[in-house]
């Protein structure tokens, strides 16, 4: 049905568009989980509140998951330039969906860590827990299958951000939807590259999620 | 037993709480001084400020006014670090067990250890062993919390508390979520530590029967304050404040009505259970009484209780059944409507 050329553009799409959900991905978690930590544990009801500074955190991070990420991806042009050295192709567009996927992340991250019951943390406390080994023994271990459903969705939310990039010469299988799809009115090839996408999503959601449940010692 | 050396003392201890409606007083001027191998009871109704009482003595909250005293230091002056290591020598259990979910039941246990950094890895492992072994769990150490019932959730709770040789065991209505039974069993569990380790209990509770089975003083706290403190047997026997009435007399009496006046409670405290007190008494006064109501309890081998008794109309017969009374000196006051 379709030639090996384009076999071989489409088998090119998913390699950079998985490259760049996995790289993205990967350094959003690196900002997203201290920031959350940061968030959880100087709230004024955390473990160690700081005034003012969870508020100023919890603004810039709405400011940031406000901006649309078509116009993001737009504004960072001039800074990611200067971090991958060019405005084109999937490394480009890296820089732009750590910038919209961390401070999504850290939402999410701060919401898994507030499902943890206040009781547990006051328990070890009551032993004697430093704040950092309460993130690092009761926070961190204990809403792990949340934290593993939680990146099942920001993965495939920057699967969906991934594509969106296409428009601007993004490269990846969302570059491929909007190249030939779009703009050459070749639906077939549309089709075929939403469908890798759905599949995608599909598979990387039914992943995190059995990883969850399996992790999971509250159930059985 | 006899318990002179106090372990804890609470100085003019107040804590106050900062809310929007301004600020709120949970606790005023507790002074308590807690024995070293003693359980001690702490009782009141909810909302009586005895969560935060518990909590302040291991500086989860931290008090607003006077001091924590711990063998001899004051907590509240502490660094937070310096009161971090004063929790270590403080266990504690809770209502709802917080166990760590995620952990299975000897990595809950070896918990404690972990975070106080006294036992190897290996050493903690085999500490956990022998502390399931002694809760009765050495066969679920690799079960999950949500593998257990609720008393076995306790045990392993009590295991972990005491893992690191705390002085002290905090229990914040520790059996309030377990049935009869169980309540039964854990409280042996804690009398069994209490004497066999030698750990200061601290048991807080609105239950009666707590205090009852196995504390050997106890206060009761109300509206903020300590209402009155003394050994279990000798507030049981006669309760002086309007709540430790309230709490031991107990609700039954409320449910008993009279219509007349000249109503007088009489209180037992055990040695009077050979003589038979009232018929001494209408004997000697030729005064013939009406028994309208009447309960004993067994409060550490001796029997207490009380008795509500009416008296004829005529004001010179009953001066005389009292005056007999008071010449034996039974206790004795009188009821009036709905007074308990």
């Amino acid at each position: 049905m379709f030639s090996p050329q384009i076999m071989e553009l489409i088998q090119n799409g998913i390699g950079e568009t998985l490259y760049m959900v996995f790289i993205s991905t990967a350094v959003s978690y690196l900002i997203g989980i201290p920031l959350g930590i940061i968030l959880v544990v100087t709230d004024k009801d955390g473990i160690r509140p700081v005034p003012v500074l969870p508020q100023v955190l919890g603004i810039l991070i709405n400011l940031l998951r406000s901006i649309p990420f078509l116009i993001l991806l737009i504004m960072m042009m001039p800074v990611t330039r200067k971090i991958v050295g060019t405005s084109l192709g999937w490394k480009a567009v890296v820089p732009p969906l750590v910038a919209a996927a961390a401070p999504y992340i850290a939402r999410m991250v701060e919401s898994s860590f507030k499902e943890i019951d206040a009781g547990v943390i006051e328990a070890a406390k009551s032993m004697g827990a430093s704040t950092w080994q309460i993130v690092w023994k009761v926070l961190l271990p204990e809403s792990r299958p949340s934290l593993l459903v939680g990146a099942a969705i920001s993965t495939t939310t920057i699967l969906g951000y991934s594509a969106m990039a296409g428009a601007v010469g993004g490269g990846g299988l969302g570059g491929i939807a909007i190249n030939y799809g779009y703009y050459r009115y070749e639906t077939d090839m549309m089709f075929l590259t939403v469908a890798i996408l759905v599949i995608i999503v599909q598979i990387v959601q039914e992943v995190g999620m059995r990883l969850s449940r399996s992790s999971d010692k509250r159930i059985r | 037993m006899a318990f002179e050396e106090s372990i804890i003392q609470l100085k003019g201890m107040g804590k106050e709480f900062k809310t929007a409606n301004g600020p709120v007083v949970a606790l005023d001027n507790i002074n308590l001084d807690i024995y070293r191998g003693e359980i001690f009871g702490i009782i009141g109704l909810s909302g009586a400020g005895k969560s935060t009482l518990v909590r302040c003595i291991n500086m989860l909250e931290v008090p607003t006014s006077g001091q924590v005293i711990f063998e001899g230091q004051n907590l509240a002056a502490m660094s937070p670090a310096g009161q971090r290591k004063a929790r270590q020598s403080m266990g504690m259990i809770f209502q709802q067990f917080n166990l760590l979910a995620q952990r299975n039941v000897l990595r809950n246990v070896c918990f404690p250890m972990e975070i106080a950094g006294t036992h190897t890895k290996a050493e903690a492992k085999e500490r956990a062993m022998e502390l399931l072994q002694l809760v009765g769990l050495e066969d679920r150490a690799k079960a999950y919390p949500a593998q257990l019932s609720g008393g076995q959730k306790q045990r392993v709770a009590i295991a972990r508390a005491i893992a690191t040789n705390p002085k002290v065991l905090l229990c914040d209505e520790a059996t309030s979520a377990l049935d009869p039974n169980t309540t039964k069993q854990i409280l042996q569990l804690l009398k069994q530590i209490n004497q066999d380790f030698g750990i200061t209990v601290i048991v807080i509770t609105h239950e009666m029967a707590v205090i009852e089975a196995i504390c050997d003083r106890v206060a009761i706290i109300d509206h903020s304050q300590i209402a009155e403190v003394g050994k279990v047997a000798d507030i049981f026997s006669e309760p002086k404040s309007k709540i430790g009435r309230q709490l031991i007399l107990g609700d039954a009496v409320n449910n008993v009505k009279f219509d007349l006046a000249r109503k007088f409670r009489i209180t037992f405290d055990g040695r009077e259970s050979m003589e038979p007190v009232l018929a001494n008494m209408i004997l000697a006064s030729k005064v013939p009484v009406n028994i309208l109501y009447a309960s004993t309890r067994d409060i550490g081998g001796t029997a207490v209780g009380q008795m509500i008794v009416q008296f004829p109309e005529d004001e010179a017969d009953a001066m005389r059944a009292l005056n007999y009374l008071k010449s034996v000196k039974i206790p004795f006051e009188e009821v009036t409507g709905d007074d308990v």
